[in-house]
């Protein structure tokens, strides 16, 4: 059985968007706090702190999760995705970061990295997604800016009947 | 907003776990999705000194599906069981019930186990073990025994497990294939726990209806021979069996009318 004792920093790796990833975290720690301050990951965004707004959302294993309802030590040895690892290899927007852009999709930005890692997943399975769907998988995610419209617009235009689905 | 210090013991298998629970007692706390401990920590309402992560055993993700019913590991997701592809053939309710709980992100780490075991008077998986009359299994040092719903919900967040006991398992049975099912829920927003939450089955002249958000704990009250005419009577008495509490969701008056109402809706379109 393994033991992280408190009071002392214990290694963590995982792969972060493609690449291998070291630091070093008490147990208490949460995985939010660990990408942020522990490997200057800044993009993932903090809101409530405690599963409600889903500012904090990332991929781990291809799946959706609150970072901050996640130890950072229950990463270990898993593959995290973050919104710094959406763009494509040539630095540009993806399919969704750019249909955020086109669809005024973000005010002051604070929920677009936690609504973006939400549609990611469902940009990964390549399936496409009605409009009800869409609004359901984003009803863990706060925007108090835009009123959802532009959102729910610029995942339409990616993940709906006539959308373009992500490549993965 | 940051957890008070606590050390992480993580088991490979089921036996270690028991032997570590049983080891620290009080200090000890089993951590499984961690979508309902962890803000809990978070914001220090709990603060124990040791975690023990169950969420990786292999042991404990056992998830079968079968026309007996579903049997759901205690490391096994809401996540995994809602994409499971038999359970819309075999569980049906139990599906369309996980469609209300939280949102794609928390049920993709949230299990049906840590649901059943943390005991929010509104949580959906408790009232669906309560009205299929299902089982859950526990296990310590000392061995392992299985409680049907209504031995293990004891009250509001409190079950009849013992100190130094893991849930290992739970069991939802399935439906006999002449009966017909129903589920609403009325929240405040798509995915928060409900105010009320009820599911219905009716089968061979027997109507059960089962209430989650009013008492303490799941109501499942069953009726034979209900005529339409009976039905507002009957959840009258049943709303006022119940009772309720006022919190600063509703009103103990106000789950007591949603029950009339809901109830009523719920129950005919279920007959009909
Ligand atoms: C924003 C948000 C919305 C939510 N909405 C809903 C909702 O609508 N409906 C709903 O039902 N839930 C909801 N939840 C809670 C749900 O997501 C949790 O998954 C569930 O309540 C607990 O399951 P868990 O696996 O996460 O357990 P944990 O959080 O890990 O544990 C919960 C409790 O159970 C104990 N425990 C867990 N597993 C075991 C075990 N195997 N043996 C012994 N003890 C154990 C823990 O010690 C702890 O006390 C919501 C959560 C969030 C953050
Ligand atoms: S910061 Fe994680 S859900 Fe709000
Ligand atoms: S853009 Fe400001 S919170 Fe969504």
């Amino acid at each position: 059985m393994k033991v992280l004792q408190h009071g002392q920093k214990h290694s963590v790796e995982f792969t972060l968007n493609g690449e291998e990833v070291e630091g070093f975290a008490e147990p208490r720690m949460l995985l939010s706090d660990f990408l942020r301050h522990e490997i200057g990951a800044t993009g993932t965004h903090v809101g409530c702190e405690h599963g409600v707004c889903g500012a904090c959302t990332v991929m781990m294993d291809g799946k959706a999760v609150r970072s901050c309802l996640t130890l950072a030590h229950q990463a270990e040895g898993r593959e995290i995705r973050t919104i710094e690892g959406l763009e494509t290899p040539d630095h540009e927007f993806n399919d969704l970061q750019q249909a955020f852009h086109e669809n005024f999709a973000l005010q002051c930005g604070y929920c677009t990295p936690g609504m973006l890692m939400t549609l990611s997943e469902l940009a990964s399975t390549g399936k496409r997604y009605t409009e009800a769907e869409v609004r359901d998988a984003l009803s863990g995610n706060i925007c108090r800016c835009t009123g959802y419209k532009e959102i729910v617009d610029a995942a339409m235009a990616v993940l709906g009947d006539k959308g373009q689905v992500a490549a993965e | 907003m940051k957890p008070a210090p606590f050390s992480i013991h993580i088991p490979d298998t089921i036996d270690e776990a028991v032997a570590c629970l049983a080891e620290h007692g009080e200090e000890a706390r089993v951590i499984a999705g961690g979508q309902s401990l962890m803000a809990m920590l978070n914001m220090r309402l709990a603060e124990p000194s040791i975690l023990v992560d169950v969420s990786r055993l292999a042991d404990l993700k056992k998830l079968e599906i079968g026309p007996d019913g579903l049997t759901v590991g205690a490391a096994t997701t809401q996540a995994e069981v809602f994409h499971h592809p038999d359970l819309a053939t075999h569980m049906p309710l139990v599906r369309e019930a996980l469609t209300h709980v939280g949102h794609i992100q928390t049920r993709n780490r949230g299990t049906v186990c840590g649901s059943l075991c943390h005991a929010d008077p509104s949580a959906e998986m408790p009232l669906l073990l309560a009205t299929l009359g299902g089982t859950v299994t526990l296990q310590s040092s000392s061995g392992t025994r299985t409680l049907s719903a209504s031995e293990f919900q004891t009250g509001l967040l409190e079950t009849a497990k013992q100190q130094g006991e893991l849930c290992i398992s739970a069991h939802f049975p399935s439906l006999p294939s002449s009966a017909r099912w129903g589920f609403r829920e009325i929240a405040r927003r798509d995915g928060d726990f409900a105010i009320v939450a009820m599911a219905c089955i009716a089968d061979k002249g027997t109507v059960r209806l089962g209430v989650g958000g009013v008492s303490d704990a799941p109501t499942v009250e069953e009726w034979s021979d209900l005529s339409t005419a009976d039905i507002p009577d009957a959840l009258n008495r049943l709303a006022w069996k119940m009772g309720g509490t006022d919190d600063i969701h509703a009103s103990a008056r106000y789950r007591r009318e949603l029950v009339r109402r809901i109830g009523q809706k719920l129950i005919e379109e279920t007959l009909s």
